[in-house]
């Protein structure tokens, strides 16, 4: 039934055509190939997805994707706007549920879970898969309540004390503790962008997930504050798997083990980053990472 | 190749070309605008102009001053002191001595009524209540100001024309002769009144009072606002957040809008037929009236309510979402405390329109003539905009005053309560 055939023997003269015809003939391509070049099975996988296919009403908003996440990599996924990489980002946790008219088709693993199925209580998956989103979006309450809230529902501490230690492990590992010791009962609102997604972080592995998705983290951010935060994921990977959506390709490039290149709703291509960005093997990431379009 | 021609117009040429005639259109819009204020604002200090000038004088009643001799024979004549027969005793015959006394020459019986008609029929129950709640008045004098009758109210507050001709007022010549005297001896005068803020309604102008109307309001609004708020925003709140998306839930919010178009009088007939005809709650009470209101300020209430909740960003949400809280804990955590202030104002917008609602009222007995103050939820009572609506249906000149006094009145609470609302949203604000 998973019948992808890690790295096939495509190209050649498929990729000629493409060429000749520019980037229209995608599904053509797509069909020829037959899934996607490159790897997409992990060593150690956390999260495996196959044959994901994500409707919005009629539309085709993801085809036929499969992929899998590896433990304590960060695997980065690129693509031109409306490819469908956050779409396929928000299934890892369910998050597309709250969108009426998303409707997910395939099977997506965390370990050995289905994610999908019908008898699953997401709270305690989205405990498990965290998520960092584009925008920052701090709770308007204090800096403490922000990160505490997760623990809180979860009841992950019994007391204050063991409360106040989540609090401040999680702001030490997102890096902003320093900057906010002293005003932890400010509402997190007031931070700047930078200081914002470093809280939103802190929020979201004050829960200690396994995975953590992160949605452009850094797209509203100003270069310095996505620097660090960009080492801020590279800390956070030997203890967390995370997925991030970036339209950086330099971000991709700098943050990630493994990169995955989408286009119109299908993975183009997948492979060690360092490949991925010195020899592309389909032409679509050539051109993307190229710069030809995008 | 492409370069263009000397002679063509500059684009900043024609910018400026047009520039005067933008701003000048900006300019009369602006005018337009604030012409719109103005007139506003000035039918708002007209109206308030008119209604204070009619109504400021209700604050004040004529009173008279009379030495009362409190006769042991007319009071209590057996000497017991019972209360029963203190209570039943003719307090009347004490005043009207008074003014006898006042005025020895009077002696005709038609003159003699017109003189008693001067003292308001409220005086005896002055006396009454004094020598109820102190019997050793009994035997000895005192000199008291007592509430004159409403037309000599009238004539000492300048509303009646003391050079009419006598055929075109409703004052006696003999009798503006009497209150003329008394005035040359200053023993009449406009004093504070404060029994209409504290009294009830009364056939007598000159003794009616607000106060019942006012806890009448009170207690509905109340009742208003116990059930209203409650059922409004959880109806919001499901509506928004939890109901499925489909046919019936359309139909239900179809319903909701509509409902907020029916007149109020319907809710009247429909709180006549359900609550007092089917479940035989009692007529006039400010519990079915509030109810009824209820029926009334919901849609408000959930409109408005739906409104904040659809203005929370769907970011807050999403924050709590994924960090794994329930639905129900995202909601009652971050979603419903944001759109509290938008709620509560819906709330006091819906609180405000239920106490300015006359109609549905009448439908359900609350349009009574009831002169005991309510003391609860299940007396009968009556409300301020329907006490506006009987005293300006009374014909006596001196309930123009208390109409215009009771609207006064009624404002006062609209703006009171308006102020709340802006003091909560400002409190709910600054704690998020």
């Amino acid at each position: 039934m998973l019948s992808i055939t890690p790295d096939t023997v495509v190209l050649g003269t498929a990729r000629k055509s493409v060429i000749t015809a520019g980037f229209s003939p995608v599904a053509d391509d797509a069909r020829a190939i037959n899934g996607t070049v490159g790897d997409i099975t992990s060593a150690d996988p956390r999260m495996t997805a196959r044959n994901v296919n994500v409707y919005y009403g009629d539309k085709l908003a993801i085809n036929n994707v499969s992929l899998d996440i590896g433990v304590n990599e960060v695997i980065a996924m690129i693509g031109p706007s409306g490819c469908g990489k956050s779409t396929f980002l928000r299934c890892l946790n369910r998050m597309n549920d709250t969108i009426d008219i998303c409707r997910v088709e395939g099977e997506i693993r965390l370990d050995d879970q289905d994610i999908y199925d019908s008898g699953l209580d997401v709270v305690p998956l989205r405990a498990q898969v965290g998520m960092v989103f584009q925008k920052p979006n701090p709770f308007p309450k204090s800096i403490y309540d922000n990160v505490a809230y997760g623990p809180r529902i979860h009841g992950l501490t019994s007391n204050k004390n063991d409360l106040d230690e989540v609090v401040e492990q999680a702001l030490l590992k997102a890096g902003l503790w320093d900057e906010v010791k002293d005003r932890l009962d400010e509402v997190g609102t007031g931070l700047s962008g930078g200081q914002q997604q470093r809280l939103c972080i802190a929020r979201t592995i004050a829960v200690a997930p396994e995975v953590i998705l992160m949605d452009e983290p850094c797209s509203a951010l100003d270069p310095i504050a996505t620097a660090r935060i960009e080492e801020l994921i590279d800390e956070l990977r030997e203890q967390y798997t995370i997925a991030i959506v970036t339209h950086s390709m330099q971000q991709a490039a700098r943050v990630s083990q493994r990169t995955a290149y989408f286009h119109l709703g299908e993975l183009v291509e997948v492979g060690k980053t360092d490949d991925i960005f010195t020899t592309p093997r389909h032409r679509l990431t050539e051109d993307y990472i190229t710069g030809r379009f995008g | 190749m492409n370069k263009p021609a000397v002679d063509q117009i500059r684009t900043i040429d024609r910018v400026n070309a047009t520039l005067k005639q933008r701003y000048n259109r900006e300019r009369r819009f602006r005018r337009f605008g604030l012409a719109a204020v103005i007139l506003g604002l000035l039918f708002v200090a007209l109206m308030f102009l008119n209604i204070i000038s009619h109504g400021y004088s209700a604050f004040y009643q004529t009173r008279i001053l009379l030495d009362i001799e409190y006769r042991q024979e007319v009071i209590d004549p057996a000497g017991a002191r019972d209360p029963a027969t203190l209570s039943a005793a003719d307090y009347a015959a004490l005043v009207k001595t008074a003014l006898r006394t006042l005025y020895p020459e009077v002696k005709g019986r038609g003159e003699k009524r017109e003189l008693y008609g001067m003292v308001s029929s409220g005086a005896a129950l002055v006396l009454r209540q004094r020598v109820m709640s102190d019997p050793e008045l009994i035997g000895s004098r005192q000199t008291l100001w007592l509430p004159a009758d409403d037309d000599i109210d009238m004539l000492v507050k300048g509303r009646i024309d003391r050079n009419a001709p006598e055929s075109e007022r409703r004052i006696k010549n003999r009798v503006l002769a009497w209150v003329e005297q008394l005035e040359a001896r200053g023993a009449i005068e406009k004093q504070f009144n404060l029994g209409f803020l504290t009294g009830g309604d009364s056939r007598e102008p000159e003794l009616a009072g607000i106060g019942g109307a006012v806890m009448g309001s009170l207690y509905t609004l109340i009742v208003t606002l116990l059930l209203s708020f409650p059922i409004g925003v959880a109806t919001a709140l499901y509506l928004e957040e939890f109901a499925p998306r489909n046919r019936w839930t359309d139909l239900v919010e179809v319903n909701i809008n509509n409902l907020a178009a029916v007149p109020s009088i319907v809710f009247g007939l429909l709180g006549l037929a359900v609550f007092i005809n089917f479940f035989g709650l009692p007529r006039s009470a400010p519990l079915v009236g509030g109810m009824v209101l209820t029926l009334m300020t919901l849609p408000t209430i959930i409109i408005a309510s739906r409104a904040a909740l659809k203005a929370v960003p769907p970011s807050i949400r999403e924050a709590a979402l994924g960090i794994g809280a329930s639905r129900t804990q995202t909601v009652f955590h971050h979603v419903l405390p944001l759109a509290m202030p938008g709620m509560l104002t819906g709330t006091i917008i819906g609180m405000a329109q239920a106490l300015g609602e006359t109609a549905p009222l009448l439908m359900i007995g609350m349009v009574a003539f009831i002169v005991d103050i309510p003391g609860g939820a299940m007396d009968p009572a009556t409300v301020l905009p329907v006490q506006i609506f009987l005293w300006a249906d009374s014909p006596e000149r001196a309930f123009m005053e208390k109409t215009s006094a009771a609207i006064m009145v009624l404002l006062g609470f609209l703006i009171l309560m308006n102020v709340i609302a802006v003091i909560l949203r400002k409190r709910f604000e600054r704690r998020w």
